[in-house]
């Protein structure tokens, strides 16, 4: 579905590469979670799938076709909500929609479908501003999935929410994946989050980087917190953690 | 109400400090008393507000209305290019220190008495902050929304007006609250420097008479007209704006 072949990059601004022929891989339907220290490139790898940085090197294929030939094959989730505080829910969740002029009568039956699906039907016609920090980011992920695109690409969509609140998204993101058979690349640094979310983890741990460890996380779908308790996993979780800080002094 | 009393207190505590020392000095032509410019205010209604209100109000509406026009073509033209954002801004910023009033006897020698002397006057104090103000509204846009919308296909076009216009609307309202009174002013010395009508020049021509009172109340006048304005305008903000976290 996504594949990196011998991509290549560097900022302008910086006198070294960022990432240096790089090749990974996620398959359709997968959940797949990009840890590393934060500045290691997360984001960046990012903004070469949406497009907001140019491609200097290698190719970035969705469906086996390169990226630049393609349109709204992605869907970008900051880790901010960014919905647009003149909007009242239901037009921010239209936006994108709006942008590519599908009709009125449809924009309206999907936003609804989509609200329900979130729980926030009845905030429909309210404003960012009357919600709380974890319902606007449901918001965000409903704007998010209405654009259409099977790849969602969210950049740690949580970590500026309180502990409890994010606990709650996790199993209420899994969910959501489980019933819109979606694509999610996730990032985060928070290697819980990773571990109880995805089914493989790609792990940054060189600057630049040419290779990103790929790490399967042995629990089948549905979850619940408890697995996490599960010797395997804590083990997991202590590896993972070691190659972080390993990372980092470097 | 309740926290407007303190400033209600002052101001009502400045008129009766006023209204004293106007009685100790007892001379009208120096310092008229708050009651005396009331009184001329009413003895003067007829010249003030069916001739020269109206005359003043049409100078800084007309004024204000083409400054808010220009001023905000002139942002949209900026943030639109960076070429004319490069040439323009430090001229406009830099611009700002020219004392306006000093020069506003030139345009009388240009356009003689007629209305457009005063309107331009009216329009060179207000244009520039007016656009600048605006301008800095759409800078104040955040690149990551702009930056989100760009991942949704949307087009320069689109990003402006779903993007830029309602992020600098908060700054439309300040500028132009901002060039109320600063249009009034503008008006009222185009007319005292040269006018046959307005506000302004009746002021001077009181002052020949040495009619301290007449002086004071067209000034009076055009004071609440442009606190009138400004609070029209707040309204409007207000019911555009409601959306605003602060408010
Ligand atoms: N637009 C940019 N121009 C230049 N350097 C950038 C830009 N964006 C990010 N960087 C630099 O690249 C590095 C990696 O950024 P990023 O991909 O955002 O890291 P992460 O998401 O892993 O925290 C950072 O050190 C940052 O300083
Ligand atoms: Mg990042």
């Amino acid at each position: 579905m996504l594949r990196f072949e011998n991509v290549s990059f560097r900022y302008a601004e910086d006198d070294f590469s960022m990432m240096e022929h790089l090749n990974f891989q996620v398959e359709d339907g997968e959940f797949a979670t990009i840890i590393g220290a934060s500045g290691c490139g997360k984001s960046t790898i990012f903004r070469l799938i949406n497009g907001l940085e140019k491609l200097q090197q290698g190719r970035i294929l969705v469906d086996e076709r390169p990226v630049q030939e393609l349109k709204n094959y992605s869907a970008f989730m900051p880790q901010k909500d960014l919905l647009f505080p003149w909007r009242t829910i239901e037009k921010n969740i239209c936006l994108p929609m709006e942008l590519a002029k599908t009709p009125k009568a449809e924009q309206e039956a999907k936003c609804k479908e989509v609200l329900e699906q979130v729980g926030l039907l009845a905030y429909a016609k309210k404003y960012p501003k009357d919600l709380s920090g974890g319902m606007k980011q449901r918001v965000a992920f409903a704007r998010t999935l209405l654009s259409g695109a099977d790849l969602l690409l969210l950049d740690e969509p949580f970590s500026a929410l309180d502990y409890l609140t994010r606990v709650d998204m996790q199993e209420w993101l899994l969910h959501q994946w489980e019933h819109y058979h979606k694509t999610i690349l996730f990032i985060t640094h928070d290697v819980e989050e990773a571990v109880f979310l995805s089914k493989t983890i790609f792990i940054i741990q060189d600057r630049p980087f040419s290779k990103m460890e790929r790490v399967e996380v042995p629990l089948p779908y549905p979850r619940n917190r408890e697995d996490l308790k599960r010797p395997e996993i804590v083990e997991l979780k202590e590896q993972l953690i070691e190659k972080l800080r390993r990372s980092v002094s470097l | 109400m309740r926290k407007h009393l303190p400033a209600l207190l002052l101001a009502a505590a400045l008129l009766v400090l006023w209204q004293i020392i106007a009685g100790i000095i007892d001379a009208a032509y120096i310092l008229p008393s708050p009651t005396q410019i009331c009184v001329r205010l009413w003895e003067l209604r007829e010249p003030l507000f069916l001739v020269h209100l109206p005359a003043t109000m049409s100078v800084t509406g007309l004024g204000l209305l083409i400054s808010i026009v220009l001023g905000v073509l002139l942002a949209v033209a900026m943030d639109w290019n960076p070429h004319i954002e490069r040439a323009l801004y430090p001229v406009i910023v830099a611009s700002q220190t020219i004392p306006t009033t000093a020069i506003a006897p030139l345009f009388i020698l240009w356009f003689g008495y007629s209305i457009w002397s005063k309107v331009l006057v009216t329009i060179l104090i207000t244009f520039f902050p007016i656009a600048i103000t605006v301008f800095d509204g759409f800078k104040a846009t955040k690149r990551e929304m702009e930056e989100l919308l760009l991942t949704y296909g949307a087009s320069k076009r689109e990003v402006f007006f779903k993007l830029k216009l309602p992020t600098a609307l908060p700054n439309f309202f300040s500028a132009i609250k901002m060039a109320i009174p600063m249009s009034v002013i503008g008006a009222a010395i185009a007319e005292w420097l040269g006018a046959q009508e307005g506000l302004g020049y009746f002021s001077k021509r009181m002052m020949t008479q040495l009619d301290g009172a007449g002086v004071f109340a067209p000034v009076v006048l055009l004071s609440v007209a442009a606190m009138i304005a400004v609070g029209i305008v707040t309204v409007l903000e207000y019911k555009c704006i409601h959306w605003r976290k602060e408010i």
